[in-house]
């Protein structure tokens, strides 16, 4: 198990420590000096923080929502699961025909004359954030329905018979016993997005604004075989999410993290 | 929310449920009653009769299916919860498990957006009537189960609520315990005089603390009325058998006067008192071990002849059962422990021995 998770990351790291020419730092100074490398950070991060923050801002209002069992909220449930089944390929697919210039939106749109300009939604930046916002709002939701759905809902009850109203329940209940499960849903969705590849590629525009960080790394890898550089891409790539997501979860040591019942301990 | 009040008057209120089959049942029925300021009144009855279902309506945590609630003039029935401002103690507590003790207290002023000087003020006044200062900085995690009830009841009555609504306050926690917080909540509602409604199904915390009782079973009310009352004088055979009249026996009825009845079995013949009128020319007595005495009656009258089957002995005095010689068993309380096998004479008093319709 540990070998399994372990040999190939310290195969990747000794391996981005030995380009075929130069000293050992030579790839990390290559990817930070090339005008074609260093940036695909901030293209990956402007494309995967908005994603992460629309997942889960919009899960949340909509999970506290359909925190009651109810059969529509095994239904919506189902719905949504979807799209995590279908895999990002299909999304990307099914997203070319409808949003696209020809799409069924663009048509729409036009024939009723909502919006005469031409709509580009696919193969650039939008056409990404729209696949990344696809398919990661689906896997945010249930895993936040999941934790709200763990809170003892005579807490809300309780709040209200001593003047809290709805909007005061969710704030002072409700969220701040979320707060350590949104973090954790938070890192987990923006790990997912930091690393898109397939949608950047079929819907953005992979030479310019959607030139992610691992498209970067497969032209190194498969275009022009230096794996060296390649393994020191994923290095950066992994560093750069492991500090927003320990930047998160440090944020996270702010918050109460304990049993979310009022039941005798 | 004012303060105070002179009555809460519930006028049928009725709660109903979609049962089995999608059949509505109603888990309260018509309850009908008037609460005056600073009264203490007690919902007793055995579990699932719908005690939890009238406290949630009173609150406003269940809409009610009819009838109507009023305070004092203001009818309350279709108001939120947190636009009633009745402070309410939950069964499993329901404290906020991400908040201190003293936050969890000073949560319903907030709300209310009281001033924090006054928050304070009043937090600390609340903590030192439960008894719990020094202990608001406690996550209620770090609680004892006495002392969480104890916060929960501090946090529901800080806010001065017009009516205090405990469910089953103390049912999580042991007897002796138990006792102890029985105390301290007569001695709270002695000093805010806030008017209170208990639910419990132990009858015993309901005649200590209540000033009336509302017997109930299956969502209908049977009684209301005083502890002692309910206690000696129960409306119908539920109520006497919740509150341990043990011994039920069938006879024939020989003769009626008044309340008074001469009832004859194959090996007993009983005078007793009606409590409630019925047909038929049978009736059912019910008595309570504790005014059974061993020996014979005054006149030898209401004495039974049994033989002693099993004694059990329980500190101060014994457990008695005895059997007739047609097999009736009866159970007594007797201060001399017989021996097993022994042919004793038992006899109760008329006023003792209650009458009620053979259900
Ligand atoms: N939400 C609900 N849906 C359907 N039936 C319910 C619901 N809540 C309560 N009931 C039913 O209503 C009846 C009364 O329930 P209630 O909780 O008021 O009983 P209770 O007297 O408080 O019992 P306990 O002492 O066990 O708490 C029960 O038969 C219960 O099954
Ligand atoms: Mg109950």
């Amino acid at each position: 198990m540990l070998l399994l998770f372990i040999y190939p990351f310290i195969y990747g790291l000794a391996l981005s420590f030995t380009p075929p020419k130069g000293d050992w730092l030579a790839n990390y100074r290559t990817f930070f000096t090339s005008d074609h490398l260093w940036p695909t950070i901030w293209t990956t991060l402007k494309l995967a923080l908005p994603a992460t923050i629309v997942n889960v801002g919009v899960a949340l209002p909509i999970a506290y929502k359909m925190r009651i069992k109810s059969s529509y909220q095994r239904w919506i449930t189902t719905i949504l699961v979807v799209p995590i089944t279908l895999g990002t390929v299909l999304i990307a697919e099914g997203m070319l025909t409808y949003f696209g210039p020809k799409g069924w939106l663009a048509q729409f749109l036009q024939y009723f004359h909502f919006y005469d300009g031409s709509i580009r939604l696919t193969h650039n930046y939008w056409g990404v954030l729209i696949s990344l916002v696809i398919s990661g709002f689906p896997f945010a939701f249930l895993l936040i329905l999941s934790y709200i759905t763990g809170i003892d809902p005579v807490l809300a009850r309780a709040a209200s018979t001593l003047g809290a109203d709805p909007f005061a329940q969710f704030r002072h209940i409700y969220l701040p016993l979320l707060a350590p499960g949104l973090a954790m849903c938070f890192c987990l969705a923006f790990v997912q997005a930091f690393s898109v590849f397939p949608s950047a590629v079929l819907l953005g525009a992979p030479a310019g604004p959607t030139r992610v960080i691992s498209i970067a790394a497969y032209e190194a890898a498969f275009e022009q075989y230096d794996y060296s550089l390649a393994s020191a891409i994923a290095m950066i790539m992994g560093f750069v999410q492991l500090l927003i997501v320990a930047a998160v979860l440090g944020l996270r040591g702010f918050f109460y993290r304990g049993p979310v019942s009022g039941g005798k301990g | 929310m004012k303060h105070d009040f002179s009555e809460l008057r519930l006028d049928r209120v009725t709660r109903r449920f979609a049962g089995a089959g999608g059949h509505a049942f109603a888990a309260l029925s018509e309850l009908t009653i008037t609460i005056r300021r600073g009264e203490f009144v007690a919902l007793l009855g055995p579990s699932g009769c719908g005690k939890s279902t009238a406290l949630n309506c009173i609150a406003g945590l269940l809409p009610l299916s009819g009838g109507t609630i009023q305070l004092d003039e203001l009818r309350i029935d279709t108001l939120p919860p947190e636009k009633r401002g009745f402070g309410m103690v939950f069964q499993n507590y329901a404290l906020f498990p991400h908040m201190t003790v003293r936050r969890n207290i000073a949560f319903g002023l907030r709300m209310q957006g009281v001033p924090g000087s006054q928050i304070a003020s009043r937090v600390k006044h609340a903590l030192k009537l439960v008894q719990l200062t020094g202990q608001e900085h406690k996550l209620p995690g770090q609680l004892s189960g006495g002392q969480q009830q104890r916060v929960a009841i501090a946090r529901a009555i800080v806010i001065e609520p017009p009516l205090v609504l405990m469910d089953e306050p103390l049912s999580n926690l042991d007897a002796k315990l138990r006792i102890e917080t029985r105390a301290e909540i007569r001695r709270i509602h002695r000093e805010l005089g806030r008017a209170t409604i208990y639910v419990t199904h132990d009858q015993d915390e309901a005649l200590s603390l209540a000033d009336r009782i509302v017997v109930m079973k299956d969502g209908v009310v049977q009684q209301i009325a005083t502890p002692h009352e309910v206690y000696a004088q129960p409306a119908n055979l539920h109520v006497a058998n919740f509150m341990g009249y043990r011994n039920v026996v069938e006879l024939d009825i020989v003769r009626e006067e008044g309340t008074r009845v001469e009832l004859s079995g194959p090996d007993m013949r009983l005078v007793g008192t009606r409590k409630q009128m019925g047909p038929g020319t049978r009736a059912v007595v019910a008595m309570r071990p504790e005014e059974i005495t061993l020996g014979e009656g005054p006149d030898g009258r209401n004495t039974i002849v049994a033989r002693v089957d099993n004694v059990e002995y329980a500190g101060r005095d014994s457990l008695v059962d005895v059997i007739t010689s047609s097999g009736t068993r009866l159970h007594v309380r007797a201060t001399s422990s017989p021996a097993l096998g022994d042919e004793v004479r038992v006899h109760v008093s008329p006023e003792r021995v209650l009458v009620y319709p053979v259900a």
